[in-house]
């Protein structure tokens, strides 16, 4: 199963509202993943700055004196602002790998949900509301944002199995289905040089948009590919700095639905998780097509384009 | 008219007032409000009653029916009368995906759309569908009747069997063993009595036929190679 949603905002004065409304869509999919919770949220960028959202498993431990030890390191000034098991690193842009290589050195056990200008990940073992109550999503405003919960069936239940994933710079993706081929896919991935770290099958799918990107394809070639190169069932939605995609395999087994008014964009696994946004009751409502790639973005119009299955 | 506020009531006990109707009960209108996407509302009724849910529900609403008519004022989630053995089911919005699944008896009518595997090993059920289909529609159907008033995604009637199928408007692609047959005047007649009783004005001679071409019934020694 699996629970995918996901609210993209037309209307700037809900932005205060993205935490609460996502948090209440992420909650009512609790039946389709009790195992675990995640959010990414694209909130206003910080200027000329980037972040990071981080994981320790024992953040009164690995995040004293973070930011002290890490300004040091990097010889220029770290802010870290730390919410329950995550920490958001505020680091000067284009610092990414920079950061990434001293915490490495300072404490390996720390680990990295995200990286960009505008994205924060949190996510955890547990249910969508305690998860959500953990991190205080409802209080979080924001541009647009997806989440995700989880039933797992082919990998463990962890923090790190748990979505969303981090593709690259302000990029997330969450999944809902089972990919067959990621056993193979992963040793290709791995020889290529990228970094997968679980056993998790959509960890590879994320590591699979990564690699494509690395090799110049824009993100909807990339997900143009997988449908070419990913074997098994597969909804996926992406995050992007300025709105979000949509993707079903061509047999499109799992359920996607979406909802259109003046205000947002929403998607729900199930029309359930749609039901307390405002004007729903008007709202074009209609589910994607399989094997055709949507985008959004708050700087162009939206597309769609199909590819022959 | 019986209202049930769902949101008040919940689901087991809505559908348990709902099974206790009987036969000859003279609570025949019912009229379910907030359903807000519910899964299961109003399943395997077994009762000639009417009941109108005023929104657009979940997963399997109106399954396993027997006598009942079930109205959805809204749209229809995955599974929408899933086993259907009698009565009627109307959907004024789409339907989503695996409608009517192996569906023995009844007429389920669809005023939108209806999405991918529109009933699938359909073993009697008729469906009728003002909009279009999605793909693998009829997959596996066995028997009965589904009337597409728009067009047909693709592999439409993959690995039928005796399934009619009759589609005013165009066939993305034919699955595999379904064919184009001739519109002979008792198909007319068939297809005149579904349009009629789902209310659709339409004229049926505007329709193509298709069903099994009958190759896969056997095992052909030609095809051995294959598995």
């Amino acid at each position: 199963m699996c629970g995918i949603v996901g609210l993209f905002l037309k209307d700037k004065s809900l932005e205060p509202h993205l935490g609460e409304m996502l948090t209440s869509m992420l909650i009512t999919m609790t039946d389709r993943g009790p195992d675990s919770a995640g959010i990414a949220i694209y909130g206003r960028e910080s200027n000329g700055r980037s972040k990071m959202t981080v994981q320790a498993a024992d953040p009164d431990h690995a995040f004293a004196g973070l930011e002290k030890t890490l300004s040091d390191a990097l010889g220029a000034k770290v802010a870290i602002a730390v919410k329950s098991t995550h920490a958001i690193l505020d680091i000067p842009a284009g610092a990414t790998q920079q950061v990434r290589d001293a915490l490495q050195q300072i404490n390996p056990d720390i680990r990295l949900m995200s990286r960009g200008d505008s994205l924060e990940i949190y996510k955890e073992v547990g249910l969508p509301k305690d998860v959500a109550e953990q991190f205080d999503l409802a209080k979080m405003s924001g541009t647009h944002g997806i989440g995700h919960t989880r039933m797992a069936t082919e990998s463990a239940v962890t923090t790190m199995g748990a979505h969303p994933f981090n593709t690259g710079d302000d990029q997330c993706l969450v999944h809902n289905g089972s990919l067959s081929n990621h056993n193979s896919l992963r040793r290709k991935l791995r020889r290529e040089g990228i970094h997968i770290e679980t056993e998790n099958d959509t960890e590879v799918g994320a590591a699979y948009l990564t690699w494509q990107m690395q090799n110049g394809a824009t993100l909807g070639e990339a997900l143009e590919s997988s449908l070419d190169d990913l074997d098994g069932f597969f909804t996926f939605v992406v995050g992007t700095k300025d709105g979000f995609g949509v993707v079903r395999d061509p047999i499109a087994c799992k359920p996607a639905v979406m909802a259109e008014t003046e205000q947002y964009v929403a998607f729900g696994s199930e029309y359930r998780a749609l039901v307390d946004l405002p004007g729903i009751e008007n709202a074009r409502v209609w589910e994607p097509e399989p094997a055709t790639v949507y985008f959004w973005s708050h700087n162009a119009i939206p597309t769609s384009s199909e590819k022959a299955a | 008219m019986q209202t049930i506020d769902l949101s008040e009531t919940g689901l087991r006990a809505m559908n348990k007032a709902l099974h206790a109707q009987a036969a000859d009960t003279n609570q025949t209108a019912w009229e379910i409000v907030n359903p807000k996407g519910a899964h299961a509302i109003a399943c395997g009724l077994d009762a000639p009653i009417e009941v109108t849910v005023k929104g657009s529900t979940g997963y399997y609403c109106g399954g396993m029916n027997q006598q009942a008519t079930v109205n959805i004022h809204g749209s229809a989630g995955p599974g929408t009368g899933e086993n259907i053995m009698s009565g009627k089911i109307v959907i004024e919005g789409d339907a989503s995906q695996y409608l009517g699944a192996t569906g023995h008896g009844g007429l389920i009518v669809v005023k939108g759309n209806a999405s991918s595997r529109c009933g699938i090993s359909m073993k009697g059920v008729n469906i009728v569908v003002q909009g279009s289909v999605g793909h693998m529609s009829a997959f596996m159907g066995q028997s009965g009747n589904l009337v597409v008033c728009g067009d047909a995604g693709d592999a439409l009637g993959d690995s039928c069997y005796e399934a009619r199928f009759f589609v005013r408007g165009t066939v993305k692609s034919l699955g595999a063993d379904c064919e184009k047959k001739e519109m002979r005047p008792e198909h007319i007649a068939i297809l005149q009595g579904l349009l009629e009783e789902a209310g659709i004005d339409a004229d049926p001679s505007e329709f193509t036929r298709y069903g099994s071409a009958r190759t896969l019934y056997n095992f052909d020694v030609d095809n051995a190679g294959a598995y």
